[in-house]
């Protein structure tokens, strides 16, 4: 490296700050108290490391960088006003971004160093672009299913993983042959290019209810890719945040795989998606209890402990403000409501406790799988509202099916299991629930928002 | 040279368990921020981007480079955004109203 110029030394302190309130930031995200602070340090962080980066000897032309940056922003400004419904779009969106400067950057300073590219460099290179790459891709698709652009079923066809293996090795391949004979320099658009296929093709057999695990393994991939942009550059800030963000990911993808009981080496072999494979087996009709919603409102007014179970139906229909006003109604009539929020209920880790807090519901009323799993014995009303698949007593009973296994939210132990449902057909992964069959459940057939505002109706004007 | 290498990855080792140790803590009640969160912070990238546009070292280069700082600017502010928006909706449950 050159030797350092006056201001480097500045930018390696500034640099250093931003780091330490990066860290600070992360702390601070640990409880709902002390979050604010969390998200001001990783600004100052931010803006700090920015003025720093301007200061760089190398910079002879700030004229497109302002224009980049006021572009951004203007970009950037929409995207954080989007709906709380449409967050787990948004954030698949975001990854992409991330991953595309990132490639970006990568296959720019290729081209500027080669063919004079050490080694080490080149390797993580190409991890950089690779990673980079399929996040890219991977995201836009994930993004695009969770808008409803493109189809939420799984595509599968025969020989993908092998399809998918293969691209990835022909990837690495060319990637390691680069490195060794640094002159084919023709090989580096192959390795970009097969990886931005190899995103597509990772995520197209992944449906809608794995998308949890997806989004929280894209996010690893983008802070890795960006960590080995910062040894690309030998930029220490860069290597810690991607260092944070990909560990962060980490983290939240081994949450989202144990809370489907898959093993985190079937989720980072991408062999989601597998569970759709099911047999859709006993097609005698069963019969179920049904209720209208002055009956549910009745049940309901009567019961002392209810324990709302929200999932992703809730948020398609919209449905959670009405079922704040559910909440506040019990509430009045001195019901005790909780909400029970299963890890993989939505389309992201956290998804159902941002839609109720939005709706006002404090916090402190949102529990945890683990935590009120004991609690449902003494519950009068266990209330589902667009959650399927993690209340499936089968995960508990039943070895052939394809949840098996899978840790559930144990509303079958309620006094009385109410379900509101458009119709009897089974959820995403098209397994039957038992659940829907049993003595005490009464099934509430209709649009989530619609039945819940017709409960509120009734336990308005009863009294 | 080796040695900026073996310093890069003391760093990025100690910054991965760093994460892990204080990602664990985090409420799953904010997972969601979380993530917004840190994809905010990982648009850090956007400084490798500004210096490649600064330095004007080749036509593409510049053009990849802006391309990369509106990607990572966009996630800054949008990041930033709507992770304080999300945080602004945690509210503790006040004394139930008569």
């Amino acid at each position: 490296m050159t030797e350092f110029v006056g201001s480097q030394y500045l930018i390696e302190a500034i640099y250093l700050i931003a780091s330490a309130l990066f860290i600070l930031s992360l702390k601070w995200m640990s409880s709902p108290a002390t979050a604010r602070h969390g998200i001001l340090a990783g600004e100052i962080g931010m803006v700090l490391a920015i003025a720093g980066t301007l200061l760089h000897h190398g910079i002879v032309d700030w004229k497109w960088i302002i224009v980049a940056l006021v572009l951004g922003s203007g970009i950037g400004i929409p995207l954080g006003m989007v709906q709380m419904t449409a967050v787990p779009q948004r954030t698949a969106l975001s990854h992409a971004f991330g991953a595309l400067c990132v490639t970006l950057v990568g296959t720019a300073e290729f081209y500027l160093q080669t063919p004079h590219v050490p080694r080490f460099t080149m390797s993580v290179l190409s991890m950089e672009v690779i990673l980079g790459g399929l996040t890219f891709t991977g995201s836009l698709m994930a993004a695009g299913k969770l808008q409803e652009i493109l189809p939420q079923r799984p595509i599968t066809y025969k020989g993908q993983n092998f399809v998918n293996f293969l691209l990835f090795a022909v990837a690495v391949g060319s990637a390691v042959y680069l490195v060794l004979h640094p002159g084919a320099t023709q090989l580096f658009p192959l390795i970009v290019g097969v990886s931005l296929i190899f995103g597509v093709l990772l995520v197209i057999p992944i449906g809608g209810a794995d998308m949890p695990t997806v989004i929280s393994l894209l996010n690893s991939y983008a802070g890795l890719s960006a960590a080995a942009m910062g040894f690309v550059l030998q930029n220490k800030l860069l290597i810690i945040a991607g260092a944070l963000d990909g560990s962060s990911g980490l983290i939240l993808s081994i949450i989202m795989s144990k809370a489907m009981n898959r093993s985190f080496t079937n989720v980072l072999f991408g062999a989601f998606g597998q569970v759709q494979a099911s047999a859709a087996g006993g097609q005698e009709a069963k019969p179920v209890r049904n209720a209208t919603p002055e009956e549910a409102a009745a049940i309901l007014a009567a019961a002392n402990k209810v324990v709302v179970v929200p999932g992703y139906g809730m948020a398609v229909a919209q449905a959670q403000h009405k079922v704040r006003e559910l909440y506040d109604m019990l509430t009045k009539k001195g019901v005790e409501v909780r909400f029970a929020i299963h890890p993989v209920a939505g389309r992201m880790p956290g998804h159902m406790n941002v839609l109720l807090a939005e709706a006002d519901i404090p916090y402190d009323r949102l529990i945890e799988m683990d935590e009120i799993n004991g609690d449902f014995p003494q519950t009068d009303v266990a209330l589902i509202i667009g959650a399927n698949d993690v209340t499936n007593p089968a995960a508990r009973t039943d070895q052939s099916s394809p949840i098996f296994g899978m840790p559930i939210l144990d509303v079958d132990k309620a006094h009385t299991v109410m379900v509101i449902k458009r119709s009897m057909n089974p959820g995403f992964a098209g397994i039957d629930n038992p659940l829907y069959y049993l003595e005490n459940t009464l099934m509430l057939f209709g649009d989530a928002k619609q039945f819940v505002g017709g409960i509120v109706r009734e336990l308005g004007g009863g009294h | 040279m080796s040695s900026t290498l073996i310093d890069s990855l003391f760093v990025f080792m100690l910054a991965a368990f760093i994460g892990f140790e204080v990602i664990r803590h985090v409420s799953p009640l904010l997972h969601t921020p979380l993530m917004s969160l840190t994809n905010a912070l990982d648009a850090i990238a956007v400084v490798g981007a500004i210096v490649l546009v600064g330095e004007r070292k080749s036509e593409y280069a510049t053009i990849l480079g802006v391309i990369a700082i509106v990607a990572a600017t966009s996630n800054v502010v949008g990041g930033f955004f709507i992770t304080d928006r999300m945080l602004r909706m945690f509210k503790t449950s006040r004394p139930v109203k008569k």
